[in-house]
This record gives C-alpha cells, sequence and structure tokens, in this order.
C-alpha cells in the first residue's frame, strides 16, 4: 500500500551507475588538456632558456652601458632602451588621441547601424589583420621618402601608430559599447547635448576599458621590429636621441642586431636583452589587469 | 454591401467606445491632439487625444506593450534618441507644438524631467549625481546649498547628508529612485515623467516614492506610468486606460480607452474593457 503511494517505487539503485561508454569524453579532455600544456611548456622552455642564457649579462651594466662591437662583455642597450621610450611616447601621443576621438565618433554620433559606419567598420577590422611590414612600406614611402622625414624617431612612431590605430579603436568602441545606455538617457533626459553625454558620463565610464586596450596595444608596437628594420633602424647606435628627428634604435631591432653576430658573448647579450624586454612587456600587460580588476562593473 | 455596412458599424463603435471624461482641463500642461508614435513602419500607439492637467499626478495604467512609455517619452523627445522613432499628430507644451521647428530638444528636456523604470545612477559620488544637471545646464547661485535642497525635496538628505562624497552605488534600490528624483529636482523642471518608478523596489521602498511622489505635486506636474493598478489608485489624480488593440493585419496598437479622475474611473469606469482590467480579469 505505501509503495504504491511512493513516486520512486521502481527505483533501482543501478540506475546511478554509468549508462554509457564515457572514453570519447575522457579522450576529448585529455586533448584538451595537452593542448593546454604545449602552450604553457613552451612558455616556460623559452623563459627558461633566455633566462639562463642571459644570467651572466642581467646587471645594471645591461641598462646602463652603450652598446659596443669590440667590447660586448661591456655592452648594454641603453641607446634601444631610450629609442624605444622615444618612440613609443611619440606613438602615444599620436595614437591615443587620434584613435579614441574617432572611436567616440562612430560609436556616439555617427548613425548606428548606418551604411557609412558598417563601412568604416569592416575597414578597421582588415586594417588590423594587415601584416605589420605592410605598415613598414608604408611608412617608408609616405613619411622616410615623402614626406623627407628619413629615418628618424618621428618616421616611427608615425609608422608605429597607423599601426596600432585600428587596435585603440577596436578596443575603445567596445569600451563605450559596454557602457549602458540607460546611462547615456539619465544624462540626456536631463537636458544635457550629446557632446555633454559623451564626454562626462560614457568616456569616464569606459577609461579602464580604454586603459586596457591602449596599453596592450602600446606593449604590441614596444615588441615590433619589422617595420622598424625596413625603415632604416638597423643602423649601429651609440647614443641616445634628442628628438623627433634624431637618429635611433630600439630595443627589438638591437636584440636582432646581436643574434646575428657568430661570437657567444654577443648571444648572452642578445637573451639578456631579451629578458628585459619580456619584463617590459609582462609589467604593461599586469598594468592593463590590474586597471581592469581593480575597476569592477558597477551595473 | 452587407460586410461593408457592418465594417462601418464595427469602425463607428470602436470610436464611440473612447471615454475623454476630463475634458474640462483648465491651462493643460499637455494637449495631445491625435497623436501617434511609430518606430519605422509600426505604430505602437495611435491616436491619443487628451489633456494634462497642471500640478497635478496623472497616472498611464494599462497591460504591457500597450505604449505607455513610448507616449511618455514623447512628452521630453527621448524618443528623439530611437532611431525610426517618429510622431504624427500635435503634442503641444503651453500650448507650443513640442515639435515644431523651433523647438530644441535639450531645451525640452531641462524643462521635462524623466525617472527612470531602473533607478539610473551616474557612476559618480551622489553630490556628483544630484550637481550634475546643474553642471551640465550652468545653473547659476550656490551648489552646495541646490544640491542640499534637492535631497531635501526628495526625502534622502538626512539618510545622505554626511556621506555626500560616497558612490551612488553604495545606495539601497529605494534610495537609488530617489535620488534620480532628486538629480532631477536639481533642475527646476516643471514636469517630472516617471516610467514605473517602483517596478524594482520593494514595498516599502515604494511606499516612500508614493509619499514623496504626494509631496511633489502641486510644485510639479507629474506622469507616471504603472502596470500597478492599486499604485495608481493611490496616487494619482487622474488616470488614462490604454491596452493593445489587434487590427486588421494583426498588428497590435496601443489605444487610449478611458481618462478621467482617478476616484471616477476606477469606481464606475464607462468601458467594460477599463472594468475588466482593474477588476483584474486580463492584463
Ligand atoms: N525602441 C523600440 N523599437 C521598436 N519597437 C519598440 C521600441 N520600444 C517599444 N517598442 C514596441 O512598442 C510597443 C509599445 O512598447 P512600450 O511603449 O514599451 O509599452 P509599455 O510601456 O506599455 O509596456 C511594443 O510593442 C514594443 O515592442
Ligand atoms: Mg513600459
Amino acid at each position: 500500500m505505501s509503495m504504491q503511494t511512493r513516486p520512486d517505487s521502481d527505483f533501482n539503485p543501478a540506475d546511478l551507475g554509468q549508462q554509457s561508454n564515457r572514453a570519447w569524453d575522457r579522450v576529448f579532455m585529455w586533448l584538451l588538456f595537452i593542448s593546454l600544456a604545449i602552450g604553457i611548456i613552451t612558455l616556460v622552455v623559452l623563459l627558461v632558456y633566455v633566462v639562463t642564457k642571459g644570467w651572466p649579462r642581467l646587471d645594471l651594466g645591461l641598462i646602463t652601458n652603450m652598446p659596443s662591437i669590440r667590447n660586448p662583455e661591456q655592452s648594454g642597450v641603453q641607446s634601444a632602451l631610450m629609442g624605444s621610450i622615444w618612440v613609443i611616447g611619440f606613438t602615444a601621443i599620436i595614437a591615443l588621441p587620434i584613435g579614441i576621438l574617432a572611436a567616440i565618433y562612430l560609436e556616439e554620433f555617427s548613425k548606428q547601424g548606418g551604411r557609412f559606419q558598417r563601412l568604416v567598420e569592416v575597414n578597421i577590422q582588415n586594417l588590423a589583420a594587415v601584416p605589420s611590414i605592410v605598415y613598414g612600406i608604408l611608412g617608408l614611402a609616405v613619411f622616410a621618402r615623402a614626406l623627407a622625414l628619413g629615418q628618424s624617431v618621428i618616421t616611427a612612431s608615425l609608422t608605429l601608430a597607423l599601426l596600432i590605430l585600428p587596435v585603440i579603436i577596436i578596443s575603445t568602441r567596445e569600451a563605450l559599447r559596454a557602457v549602458p545606455r540607460n546611462i547615456r538617457d539619465g544624462s540626456l533626459a536631463l537636458g544635457a547635448t550629446e557632446w555633454q553625454t559623451a564626454y562626462r558620463q560614457t568616456l569616464p565610464a569606459a577609461t579602464p576599458g580604454i586603459a586596457t586596450g591602449v596599453i596592450l596595444s602600446l606593449s604590441r608596437a614596444i615588441g615590433e621590429a619589422a617595420p622598424l628594420l625596413l625603415l632604416g633602424a638597423v643602423t649601429f647606435v651609440t647614443f641616445n636621441p634628442d628628438g623627433m628627428l634624431s637618429g635611433y634604435t630600439t630595443l627589438p631591432i638591437q636584440i636582432f642586431n646581436w643574434t646575428k653576430e657568430p661570437r657567444e658573448e654577443f648571444q648572452v647579450l642578445a637573451a639578456a636583452a631579451i629578458v628585459l624586454l619580456l619584463v617590459i612587456l609582462l609589467a604593461m600587460n599586469f598594468v592593463a589587469i590590474w586597471i581592469r580588476n581593480r575597476t569592477q562593473r558597477r551595473w | 454591401m452587407n460586410e461593408l455596412d457592418a465594417s462601418i458599424r464595427i469602425a463607428e463603435s470602436l470610436s464611440e467606445t473612447r471615454h475623454e471624461v476630463s475634458i474640462d482641463i483648465p491651462n493643460p500642461v499637455f494637449t495631445l491632439n491625435g497623436v501617434s508614435v511609430y518606430y519605422g513602419e509600426y505604430e505602437a500607439i495611435r491616436d491619443v487625444s487628451l489633456d494634462i492637467a497642471q500640478g497635478e499626478i496623472t497616472a498611464f495604467i494599462g497591460p504591457s506593450g500597450c505604449g505607455k512609455s513610448t507616449l511618455l517619452r514623447s512628452f521630453n523627445r527621448m524618443n528623439d534618441l530611437i532611431v525610426g522613432a517618429r510622431i504624427t499628430g500635435r503634442l503641444a507644451y503651453h500650448g507650443t507644438d513640442l515639435y515644431g521647428p523651433e523647438v530644441d530638444p535639450i531645451e525640452v528636456r531641462r524643462r521635462i524631467g524623466m525617472v527612470f523604470q531602473k533607478p539610473n545612477v551616474f557612476p559618480k559620488s551622489i553630490y556628483d549625481n544630484v550637481a550634475y544637471g546643474p553642471r551640465v545646464n550652468k545653473t547659476k547661485g550656490n551648489l552646495d546649498d541646490l544640491v542640499e535642497e534637492s535631497l531635501t525635496r526628495a526625502a534622502l538628505w538626512d539618510e545622505v547628508k554626511d556621506n555626500l562624497k560616497k558612490s551612488a552605488y553604495a545606495l539601497s534600490g529605494g534610495q537609488q529612485q530617489r535620488l534620480v528624483i532628486a538629480r532631477c529636482i536639481a533642475v527646476r523642471p516643471e514636469v517630472i515623467l516617471m516610467d514605473e518608478p517602483c517596478a524594482s523596489l520593494d514595498p516599502i521602498a515604494t511606499a516612500k516614492i508614493e509619499d514623496l511622489m504626494h509631496e511633489l505635486a502641486g510644485d510639479y506636474t507629474i506622469v507616471i506610468v504603472t502596470h500597478n493598478m492599486q499604485q495608481a489608485a493611490r496616487v494619482s489624480d487622474r488616470t488614462a486606460f490604454f491596452t493593445a488593440e489587434v487590427d486588421d493585419a494583426g498588428e497590435r496598437h496601443g489605444r487610449l480607452i478611458e481618462y478621467g479622475p482617478t476616484r471616477q474611473l476606477f469606481s464606475a469606469p464607462v468601458d467594460q474593457r477599463t472594468e475588466d482590467y482593474i477588476s483584474g480579469r486580463f492584463g
């Protein structure tokens, strides 16, 4: 009698056992794990290799000394480090305002989903996928030759600015889009103009996202060698840049030059410089992550 | 022939069923004549004619999707911000066509404030939320005094006066909604539009907002959209009942069914649909 009213009266303990062959599940899980392991192991091996190889030269002299052909033990990356800072500084000064203003225009003022917006969108995405060497060719033709800026810091900065502009525009637009509509509506309903709303509400709310995108794209520019090689930055440089039109070298180019040298001391030097470049890149990415985590979503 | 006659008779009976009881509103703030609002080709609300009385609370009630928010947003030209939205008919504010060529929507929104369904405080401090409107409008005078006065009017001052620099997100939902009302008051509007201001609030917070509305009535003209009939009955002086009608093509259009003093509309509704709705039989 009571048996009949129990809903689980036909329950069989065996039902809780494995119902089907899960071999494929396990194979798939292993595939995922191996893929992940390949990525991580490669990175670790690379890091261990460059750190052990460059270890003898990971000293202060690496940063404070100028490069020297005759004397690799005393050689340093000062001119390359300063060159990178100069080039990236001007790249940021050029690319940030243009990229952010373009993104604001596209996101806040142009007709949403209109033909113009779609056209620009497709083009920007394509530009972001263009290989950096192509930007080097463009920079060589336009900035170095046509504008006669030669092999200068500003030529490199203009070229790298064009290279990262699409990424800055795309990431800024995404950050702006993440600001909810009702913040804008609230502002506009108080009699704010569209420009006041963009400047006082949307932009400040999107700043963490914009900063993250900007830092990541600048860290990409710091690591670029190909377009700069094309622009003629390969020269052996033992001085720091002193202006926009100054000659220069950068860390990736200095590394490239040293790795071409047959002598072992230069290989050690190159490894040490690679470690320095990696530290700079990791530090920038860390700052980007820190900004993103510090300002957690409030809506 | 017979079919045509029948459809004409149906059309006539439909048009007869609009019961605009309160046609005698002196000095109306808004006068609507045959107002329809479209999203692209879709007519979300059709042919609305009514007057909004000054200093009173007017409630828009009706089932969801009947165009209450759409109509409300046309009162301060917030629909301008939606691509494809447009309005036909005449919507006058103190006799001036709100959609006339000379009218600046920015100026309209300064005079006609709006409170939204979800409390949309800005990601700023409590003080900066209230000061935002006066700042963008470059209002003259002492900002501190204006912030205090606005928060006091919104019945929030005592709760926040020691924490003005704190983020507005630290407030409860009900406090946030009163902050939004304070923010609105700081611009010194004549009208406050409220679109389901209590939809996301608990009963105690709702009661506070309703008390506040009673406080503000008289000084401000308030139009509130609500799908809560008890709320309309509690707070409003006049009520407009809307519903969605299906046309021959199967499209739903919002229509104004009945409009009158709240007590009259709730105690003796003229239209059967109003009676069904307020007695909870549909919607
Ligand atoms: N931005 C919009 N674009 C297109 N259609 C909309 C938009 N907003 C509302 N609608 C449509 O208009 C009708 C009325 O909506 P709404 O005014 O929000 O009704 P209510 O506030 O009475 O619930 C609905 O059918 C809705 O789908
Ligand atoms: Mg609504």
